[in-house]
């Protein structure tokens, strides 16, 4: 069976979860090989294994942590011409696009980004892609080289299935443009506590409606009664009441949970081809002509500040 | 010392518009207005903001707005002159249709090559495609750094230095000039054309270019050259309409009644 190239984002040898997906995914085209880069790499292997990996391979050096994305480029041409694999799959991180995308070019191959879902077709992996703010789905496949595809976290239910993989050295030297861009600082973000905002079952987000900064606990403590992420419109973003980090839609991140929460959003395009996706959609808003009403399964047209608490302690209640 | 800025803008259509397909499962353009991608207005303001920082220190600084596109793609270069970008070059060809991002990176190469550059500055992505991977293609290509997806950005003694805000880290980043650079929307909201700048954009120099003023090959780029090709597309089925309830004191006791139902408590 034709080797499938993986690359693993991790923190510190902990596997992100859209990699686990992407290692689920992977397994429909081919024999998944990790690829992980960085302090912590072999770190990883265990896991990759136990979603399917046959190999893990990894790399580390400062160059990694020290320069912008060009030594992870060289170090997956390097796997690439190690493996000579069917396809190479990344995480749709901003990071995981522009390796990927660098690669694609090297190696003379066509790229398809935030793929939605893969499968096997007849010519080669067939990618399902979500476009113009989510109206239509797409079909696509590459036509020139190895397919190179990102695919957007929650596109899968990561599933076990344990192989052989064990951390094998992967040799890689730095081209001339590794060291172009110099990470002079990186600053870790705070962990929230909550989940995180692209892997959550549920999301609740605030928008203008919310008012200001200081009325966002009104949506926190939905959320966690709910074990929910928090998100923000863009409007509640660029009021400073919540941070960038936590925005959905096209240029925040994008959300497909089981269950969505809306409150004092109007749905605009940009916001909707974020979370549009979203299997229930729920929406607090006291404008009864809000575009938003209509993604909704359950709305609620009423003021944020007398709903949401009152859905708040009825969730305490009924979870006792 | 002259600091030379190509901003690279693309003409879209309006996301507010009805988008789809054409036959050939390219974009439609004919029913939907197009725009200057508002994505790449945040490129064009940190050009002028660099430029006019640059000026301040009595040296020059010119700035080239690029887009490749159609012939009506010239309203996105005019909005950009008028926002007080110098020149523009437009790259337009029949045979660019249906180019996807690779065949439109080797087009951008070329032509920022071409016009002369220190500084590329692109917007984070686009708004009809949002790859938001041609600036780090764009750079592979040249062969100078990218200093991508930036909140923050200054250029000082021929370094571009910038602020990153990635998923789990904030990092500070720099680079040597010549550079490849892309704008977040949060790097600072886009000015507004001045009636004058409206006007003096009527006067300023746009230059056309075609395929073989860039001595690019018709089979290099177009539909059927592209690296990737879509089969199909479908319409995104219509959300069933939902239930609505109008809050009178009990709008919060209800959502909790219809999110047990659905077993998310
Ligand atoms: C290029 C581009 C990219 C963009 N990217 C994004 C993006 O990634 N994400 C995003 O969200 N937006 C994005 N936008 C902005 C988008 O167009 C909207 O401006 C934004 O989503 C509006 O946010 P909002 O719904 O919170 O605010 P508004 O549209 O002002 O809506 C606020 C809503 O709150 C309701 N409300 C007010 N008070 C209450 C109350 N007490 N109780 C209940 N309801 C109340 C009002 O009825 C209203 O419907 C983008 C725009 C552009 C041009
Ligand atoms: N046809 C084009 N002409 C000029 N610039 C473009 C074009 N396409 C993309 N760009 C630039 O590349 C950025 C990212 O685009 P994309 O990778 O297509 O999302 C945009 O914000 C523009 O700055």
């Amino acid at each position: 069976m034709a080797e499938v190239l993986v690359y693993v984002d991790h923190v510190d040898g902990a596997v992100r979860k859209p990699t686990l997906e992407l290692l689920t995914l992977a397994r429909r085209i081919g024999e998944p090989v990790a690829v992980a880069l960085g302090a912590g790499a072999a770190d990883t292997a265990a896991t990759a294994a136990e979603y399917g990996a046959v190999r893990v391979l990894t790399a580390d050096a400062p160059e990694f942590a020290d320069y912008l994305v060009v030594p992870k480029v060289d170090a997956l041409q390097a796997a690439y011409q190690a493996v000579n694999p069917a396809a190479v799959l990344f995480p749709s991180s901003a990071e995981g696009k522009e390796i990927a995308a660098r690669l694609a070019v090297r190696i003379g191959s066509g790229i398809i980004t935030d793929a939605v879902d893969l499968e096997q077709g007849a010519e080669g992996p067939v990618a399902t892609q979500s476009v113009f703010a989510a109206a239509y789905t797409t079909k696509s496949r590459i036509t020139k080289g190895t397919p190179v595809i990102t695919v957007k976290p929650n596109s899968a239910a990561p599933e076990a299935a344990p192989a052989a993989g064990a951390a094998e050295a992967l040799e890689v030297s730095f081209s001339e443009q590794a060291t172009g861009t110099k990470v002079v600082s990186r600053a870790a973000r705070e962990s929230t506590g909550r989940p995180d905002l692209t892997e959550a079952a549920i999301v609740v987000s605030g928008g203008r409606g919310v008012g200001g900064a200081e009325n966002f606990p009104v949506v926190e403590a939905l959320a966690d009664s709910l074990g929910a992420a928090v998100g923000a419109s863009r409007a509640a973003v660029d009021a400073g009441w919540y941070p960038h980090t936590n925005q959905v839609g096209q240029t925040g991140k994008t959300v497909s949970p089981q269950l969505y929460i809306a409150a004092g959003i109007s749905g605009a395009i940009q916001h909707r081809a974020g979370m549009q996706t979203s299997k229930t959609i729920v929406a607090v808003n006291k404008d009864a002509e809000a575009p938003i009403f209509d993604l909704v399964d359950y709305g609620v047209v009423g003021d944020l500040f007398e709903v949401v608490p009152q859905l708040t302690e009825e969730v305490k209640t009924r979870k006792g | 010392m002259s600091l030379r800025i190509v901003v690279c803008v693309k003409y879209v259509p309006d996301a507010t518009g009805d988008r789809h397909f054409a036959e050939d499962l390219t974009l439609d353009r004919d029913d939907v207005d197009g725009l200057l991608s508002e994505l790449d207005e945040y490129a064009v303001e940190q050009a002028l903001q660099i430029a006019e920082e640059c000026r301040r220190g009595d040296d020059e600084a010119e700035i080239t707005v690029l887009t490749v596109g159609p012939e009506d793609a010239k309203d996105a270069l005019r909005k950009a002159l008028s926002m007080g970008a110098d020149k523009a070059v437009h790259v337009e060809d029949d045979d660019l249709h249906g180019t996807d991002a690779l065949g439109t990176s080797l087009v951008l190469a070329r032509a920022v090559e071409k016009t002369g550059y220190d500084l590329v500055i692109c917007g984070m992505a686009s708004t009809d495609g949002t790859m938001g991977v041609l600036p780090a293609i764009l750079a592979e290509r040249l062969g100078v750094p990218q200093v991508t997806l930036l909140s923050e950005v200054s250029v000082e003694d021929g370094t571009v230095k910038g602020r990153r805000d990635g998923d789990t880290a904030t990092e500070h980043l720099e680079a040597a000039l010549p550079a490849v650079v892309s704008v977040t929307d949060q790097s600072g909201e886009a000015r507004y054309p001045s009636f004058k700048g409206i006007m003096a954009a009527k006067k300023k120099p746009v230059t056309s270019w075609d395929l073989s003023d860039l001595d690019i090959e018709a089979e290099e780029v177009g539909l059927e050259s592209a690296w990737t090709k879509v089969d199909g597309a479908e319409e995104r089925p219509a959300r069933t309409a939902g239930t609505i309830v109008k809050d009178e004191g009990e709008g919060g006791k209800q959502l909790a009644a219809f999110l047990a139902g659905q077993k998310f408590i």
